[in-house]
């Protein structure tokens, strides 16, 4: 037992030792819940890239969790050189209470520094019974919506501020047309999860409800899963934009010295390879060459922005957002 | 002897085995059976190659590594706390055995919040512990403080009351023969307390292996470096890939059904009636 404690002693203190990297050769990607099997293909390919252009072999590491999870765990010291995450204000926080990543990240890289994205999207029961098509439809006094809760959930957000988008124009900016909409919404959602697995399970397996709501690429990966002849997919006249931002974490990379890693790790998501890889999962991409390849797989669409339709995150978050904000007024009279 | 006793009319009895019966069924076993059945779905081979991913395997090693340090540690500091109080009267016991009996009652997630607070980077000891590079949370050191605070009480819970039952005559008898304290406690008090330890061990060794709450703070979810066994199910499982997911969730039943088998050996031992009877 004695020879035990010792052992484990030097072995806590072995990994608690410095760790102390002049030339690092892995980095640490820390990114949300659902994106494992897309960075685990990604990485393969930038090793193999990174081989081939410098001939040192590399290690990318990867944490997946959800996204508002993972920048508070930045925040409390998990060193991540980089982070893709589904929030853009997730990512803001990192330079708001830690000042970890500099002011300018969303201007550093193309697109809002968002080298791919997708939006709101519906997977109805094969066949689609109830004629889903459009945004309109899902107020219908027949159909039962699915999507988590806003409350907990980004993904649900998206798809309330995705709602409110097209009621906006639907009524023609009404606001109390649109908050009905809304509310009606709201009363077609028998159960709330608190997150998007939860609300697959009790669409797929529990089979409630005639429409689940969540990002495109998810709806292929569920239909995927569970049986491609089980489920339709419906693209939306029109949705929201949702980015998915990446950054370089600024104090990690210049403490660890992995700068220069870290920027080809995200630059690689914007080449051709990187972007055909991100296609593959379901994700939309602006490289001409990749967006025409997949053009079968990706109907047309028009997609409003937050900015667009809200005037930004920041107003968002303060006005639908906050404690007793318009979507905490709505749920509750739901 | 004409006293009637509880379960002597048939009919209750009766009702009554057959409804922890049921309830033991579909509650326990039979969602127990469905993980097997799920993580056996695409045929034994598939089983086998996503238990032998190189993720799944080296969150295996990384609870089984967890446990080595967690358990000895908290089997030692469970004897001493036990002994302490069973053997010696001295103000604040009770205030003690609470104190010990604490993560019982404390969800775990409040745990790993609260070793946030203290060694994160924006905690009390971060600043500090960042100037150092010392790495505490987001590490195996984080992993094991959690995993210590969950089951700190499942020895010490176990042996508190044998001990109380034993006694002191023995240990005094000892002591006025002539034995030092260390060969009182080794030749006395531990033969004594062997089985009720073992039970402990087991039970503490069962709930490091199945910490979620507490580590999933502390842990960072670096794959195939802080992902426990449990965090690495549930990955998996948010993934969409429910073979692995139930794969991996497959060790962690072995795992309990060796504890259930080691309990239940254990308890033909007599611990129980030792612990409780006397």
């Amino acid at each position: 037992m004695k020879k035990l404690i010792v052992a484990a002693a030097l072995a806590t203190l072995a990994f608690a030792a410095p760790v102390k990297a002049e030339e690092p050769n892995s980095i640490l990607n820390v990114s949300y819940d659902i994106a494992r099997e897309l960075y685990a293909e990604v990485n393969k390919a930038f090793i193999a890239k990174y081989k081939a252009d410098t001939g040192k072999d590399l290690e990318v590491k990867q944490s997946h969790a959800g996204s508002s999870k993972q920048a508070r765990a930045i925040l409390e010291g998990l060193e991540a050189d980089v982070v893709t995450f589904n929030q853009v204000t997730d990512v803001q926080i990192l330079h708001d209470k830690g000042d970890l990543v500099a002011a300018d990240w969303q201007t550093r890289l193309p697109n809002n520094a968002s080298p791919y994205y997708s939006f709101p999207s519906f997977l109805v029961r094969e066949g689609n019974p109830k004629g889903i098509k459009d945004w309109g439809d899902l107020v219908r006094d027949d159909v039962k919506v699915i999507f988590p809760n806003p409350k907990t959930s980004g993904n649900a957000r998206y798809t309330y501020l995705a709602a409110w988008a097209y009621a906006k124009e639907a009524f023609q900016g009404d606001e109390t047309k649109t908050r009905d909409f809304i509310k009606k919404l709201f009363a077609n959602v028998p159960v709330f999860d608190t997150g998007g697995r939860g609300a697959t399970t009790t669409f797929v397996e529990r089979e409630t409800g005639d429409v689940l709501i969540t990002f495109e690429a998810e709806t292929r990966a569920i239909a995927k899963e569970f049986g491609e002849d089980k489920f339709d997919l419906v693209t939306p006249p029109a949705s929201l934009l949702a980015e998915f931002p990446v950054a370089v974490v600024d104090k990690v990379a210049d403490k660890r010295g992995s700068r220069a890693i870290a920027e080809a790790y995200l630059k690689f998501l914007y080449s051709p390879e990187g972007q055909e890889i991100v296609a593959q999962f379901g994700n939309r991409v602006h490289e001409p060459s990749v967006v025409e390849k997949h053009k079968a797989d990706f109907p047309e669409i028009k997609l409003v922005t937050v900015e667009d339709v809200f005037g930004g995150w920041q107003k968002v978050s303060k006005e639908h957002f906050a404690s007793d904000g318009i979507l905490d007024q709505l749920f509750v009279a739901r | 002897m004409a006293t009637k006793r509880v379960g002597d009319q048939k009919l209750v009895r009766r009702l009554l085995i057959g409804a922890v019966a049921i309830i033991a069924l579909f509650l326990i076993a039979a969602p127990l059976l469905a993980i097997l059945s799920y993580a056996l779905a695409g045929g034994a081979g598939r089983y086998f190659e996503s238990l032998l991913t190189e993720d799944t395997l080296h969150a295996v090693k990384l609870s089984v590594i967890t446990a080595l340090i967690a358990v000895p540690i908290n089997t030692l500091f469970g004897i001493a706390a036990a002994w302490a109080i069973a053997k010696f009267d001295f103000p604040g016991r009770r205030f003690l055995t609470a104190i010990i009996e604490l993560p019982y009652s404390i969800s775990p997630i409040v745990a790993g919040v609260a070793y946030l607070f203290v060694f994160g980077a924006q905690g009390l000891f971060g600043p500090w512990l960042q100037a150092n590079d010392i790495k505490i949370m987001f590490a195996l050191p984080g992993i094991v403080l959690a995993s210590l605070f969950v089951t700190a009480p499942f020895v010490a819970r176990e042996l508190i009351p044998l001990l109380e039952a034993q006694g002191r005559e023995r240990e005094e008898a000892g002591i006025s023969l002539g034995a030092s304290g260390f060969q009182t406690f080794w030749r006395i008090s531990l033969p004594g307390m062997r089985w009720a330890l073992l039970y402990g061990i087991i039970l503490c060794n069962a709930r490091v292996f199945g910490e979620f709450g507490a580590v999933s703070i502390v842990s960072g979810n670096v794959r195939g470096e802080t992902n426990t066994l449990p965090l690495h199910v549930e990955l998996l499982y948010q993934d969409h890939n429910s073979v692995g997911a139930f794969a991996a969730a497959s060790v962690l039943m072995l795992i309990a059904v060796f504890t259930l088998v080691a309990k239940f050996l254990l308890e033909r031992r007599g611990v129980r009636r030792h612990a409780e009877g006397t």
